[in-house]
């Protein structure tokens, strides 16, 4: 792969994956390139099916999206190569083209509006849309958050901005009393279609308070759907999923991975919330991760490589409910689990994959399942001691050696 | 607007009632029940404002409409009574919070709006569902945590919601319902479709920071919310003075108008929720604080006499009664006979006797259920569970 990839390899290079011929099977040429164009949802395997949608542009599509530079060759850009962006801007491009098409989406948070958003995922948007549209909030998490469930209640789609993850424990009761379960309680009265988006995650050195990891927390909330997105191809895929989907569900973005740069289609697509991506295959060890520790591990597989180990690396994305089809087949093949996540050891998200996977594929472990998870400890401010609450990708190389003796 | 008070002589009123013996209860309905004549009565405690000229004491009303108040709270005592005995025979379980006392508010409120008004509200729910148009046998059911309630049994009695009528809920946490109840209003507005809604809370609730953070940005967005603090001087045991600080909780809303009402005068009820329906829609966020009590305790595990006397339950009985005021007005304006109201209530409790016997007859839900309408159906994608033979969700 291209060493000068702004991200990591993303998705491999591997031909069987992109075959533009296998995502075009059963479709004529007349169907794609007709008046109406067709939005495509994307499987991490290359399979599509779609339906017609007045608003996107026809042409070729493209499965997966990799940076490329002119010069690199791979089979992956064999049509148009799309777009150059950087991740928060693909949040806003997926949000402004649900703005656009559905006038019940409608964003709230703390200087969403005037300000553009503190991670400028909304800027311009207001402007556009007006104030009620992408409306500023006071300071009241609980709240407007709490406002916007009810919004949902009605019709709207309200996309919920918290400034930080951290500050939506402020609403937790909102989160967990009434937008998981208003649909349950009421017989299905009520759907709550609200998508609640923020940025978490261990940062540089912001402190114990903005370094928070929700994951953990909200996991058990019946009801609610929970997506990590890693890259700016998924994350416009993602959000525009979010939005779309009837049930309530939660955004986790990384307040460090909203620079990533990488070419994205031009056309229209959306993800599968409940799916995970496949990274790179392998066959000897799978590493199951999602969101910023994606990047950790691609890096240690740049070593993991050139040691001779074959990882096969799987971006979860989906954090509820696991994607236990991709991940099973992928424990059916290599036989050793290694899950690197960012979220505390106790009660993360890996407690709750490791369980899922016992429960499901004890028979194909070869090795019990690790996991490696930040320290349960408040992030330190001091940059050393941050470093070594996370897992740091010498720790993945080593536990990947461990775990394949 | 003011009209003449009293129709022609007594004696041509009896006239036509008089030929409408008691045993043909609906035509006598059809007569007095269809007249439409104007009455104006005088609310008999006025209203106090905050920050706002409160509304006349003369309130605008029907005999028919007089008739179907005393109906309406007849329903909901009669079934509020029946609930206490089904909670004892453990037919229902659980929480279950009674609002015998407090029938005028849901029934005021109804008269002042429309369907596609909002209303949500905290766990003392059943009335108010009633008012909404729900059911009698939805009621029992979902307390019984049968298939055919409005919930189908698993939202339970803190957990009443009725769409098609625009009822949020019931809700378990209180005060969560005041910034659910500000969304349907930011969506009302969004929609410009000219409707309000009704945030009910308690006094109890009143002091949740979350009704504060609410109200400042209904006040901020001028939301067409109304706050309504139903205030039956008790949260749960706590009287009022020793939760709140300041218990004028009309005057709480501070840059917001509120207004204080008599709770137990359905008229009373009715004309603020007129007002502050025309005021919402015009200006913003409005509080109306209506001064009520529950006869019951909080809930039925509660026997509400250990912290307030037997002798207040019972002289608020007597002198302030919702239904006993409306039956005097109906007397005293001799809308009604006095056999006449008997025998409506009786035939309110027979309504509702069957009712319950049909609720007690309704199949509990299926254990299928158990898993239904915790997600909607998906976004679309394709979907399985680990081993690719259930489908989850389908592509449309």
């Amino acid at each position: 792969m291209a060493a000068a990839l702004q991200t990591a390899a993303l998705l491999s290079a591997s031909p069987n994956l992109i075959d533009p011929q296998r995502y075009r099977v059963g479709l004529s040429a007349r169907s794609l390139i007709g008046r109406r164009g067709s939005i495509f949802v994307v499987r991490s395997d290359g399979r599509t099916s779609g339906f017609f949608n007045a608003k996107s542009r026809s042409g070729n599509f493209i499965t997966n999206a990799v940076a490329t530079k002119a010069d690199a060759s791979t089979s992956s850009t064999a049509s148009k190569p799309g777009h150059e962006l950087l991740l928060f801007e693909a949040l806003r491009e997926g949000l402004e083209e649900e703005m656009d098409r559905d006038p019940h989406v409608c964003v709230m948070g703390e200087d969403v509006g005037h300000y553009g958003g503190s991670y400028k995922v909304t800027k311009g948007l207001a402007t556009k849309y007006g104030d009620l549209r992408v409306l500023d909030t006071p300071i009241a998490e609980n709240s407007f958050t709490g406002m916007g469930i009810g919004a949902a209640m009605t019709g709207l789609r309200p996309i919920v901005e918290g400034m930080n993850m951290g500050f939506l424990l402020l609403a937790f009761n909102q989160i967990s009393n009434n937008c998981g379960m208003l649909h349950y309680t009421s017989g299905g009265q009520f759907k709550i279609p609200i998508v609640i988006r923020g940025p978490g995650g261990v940062g540089r050195q912001l402190g114990a308070e903005h370094s928070q990891r929700l994951e953990s927390y909200f996991q058990s909330i019946p009801g609610l759907q929970m997506v990590a997105c890693s890259t700016p191809y998924n994350a416009k895929g993602l959000m525009k999923a979010a939005i779309r989907s009837e049930n309530p569900v939660v955004l986790f973005e990384h307040v460090l991975l909203y620079n990533l740069k990488e070419r994205i289609p031009d056309e229209e697509y959306v993800l599968c919330l409940e799916e995970a991506e496949m990274v790179r295959p392998g066959e000897h060890v799978t590493i199951l991760t999602y969101s910023r520790m994606r990047y950790h591990v691609m890096q240690a597989v740049k070593t993991l490589v050139n040691k001779g180990y074959d990882p096969e690396v799987i971006d979860i994305r989906s954090l509820k409910p696991f994607d236990l089809y991709t991940i099973g087949n992928s424990v059916k093949k290599t036989h050793r689990v290694l899950i690197v996540e960012e979220c505390m050891r106790t009660g993360g998200i890996g407690s709750s994959l490791r369980a899922a996977i016992i429960d499901n594929f004890w028979d194909y472990l070869d090795a019990p399942i690790m996991c490696l998870s930040s320290q349960d400890v408040p992030t330190p401010y001091a940059g050393t001691l941050e470093e070594w609450t996370v897992v740091q990708p010498a720790q993945i190389v080593a536990a990947v050696e461990q775990l394949c003796q | 607007m003011a009209v003449l008070a009293r129709s022609s002589s007594p004696s041509s009123l009896s006239k036509l009632l008089r030929p409408h013996s008691v045993s043909s209860l609906r035509s006598f309905s059809s007569s007095a029940a269809d007249d439409q004549r104007v009455l104006t009565i005088e609310t008999s405690v006025p209203f106090t404002g905050h920050r706002i000229e409160p509304p006349s004491r003369a309130v605008d009303t029907t005999p028919a409409e007089i008739l179907s108040f005393f109906r309406d709270m007849a329903v909901m005592r009669r079934m509020e009574i029946a609930a206490d005995s089904l909670y004892k025979a453990k037919l229902i379980r659980g929480f279950c919070h009674l609002y015998d006392g407090q029938e005028a508010v849901a029934v005021g409120m109804e008269a002042a709006i429309t369907k596609r008004d909002g209303i949500i509200t905290s766990y003392r729910d059943h009335c108010t569902f009633l008012g909404r148009g729900g059911t009698l046998l939805q009621a029992f059911a979902e307390l019984m945590g049968r298939r055919d309630g409005c919930a189908k049994g698993k939202g339970g009695s803190m957990h009443f919601y009725r769409k098609e009528a625009s009822y949020y809920g019931g809700h378990g946490i209180v005060g969560a319902q005041i910034p659910l109840g500000c969304g349907v209003a930011f969506a009302q507005k969004y929609s410009k479709d000219g409707s309000v809604t009704f945030a009910l809370y308690g006094d109890g609730a009143a002091n949740q920071g979350q009704l504060f953070e609410a109200l400042n940005m209904a006040a901020l967005l001028d939301l067409p919310a109304i706050l309504v603090c139903e205030n039956n001087h008790y949260g749960m045991g706590t009287a009022e003075w020793r939760a709140a600080k300041s218990p004028a909780y009309y005057k709480r809303g501070d840059y917001v108008p509120g207004l204080k009402v008599d709770g137990m005068d359905v008229l009373a009820v009715k004309q603020a929720c007129i007002f502050a329906k025309e005021y919402a829609l015009a200006n913003g966020p409005i509080i109306l604080e209506m001064d009520t009590y529950r006869y019951h305790g909080h809930s039925m595990s509660d026997p509400g006499s250990t912290y307030r006397t037997r002798d207040e339950i019972s002289g608020v009985r007597q002198e302030r009664d919702p239904i006993e005021r409306v039956r005097k007005l109906i007397l005293s304006h001799e809308l009604a006979s006095a056999s006449e109201l008997k025998d409506i209530e009786k035939e309110v409790r027979k309504e509702v006797d069957d009712a319950v016997a049909q609720a007690k007859e309704c199949p509990v839900p299926d254990p299928s259920e158990l898993f239904s309408n915790v997600y909607v159906k998906g976004f679309g994608a394709e979907t399985f569970g680990p081993d690719r033979k259930e489908v989850r969700s389908v592509l449309p």
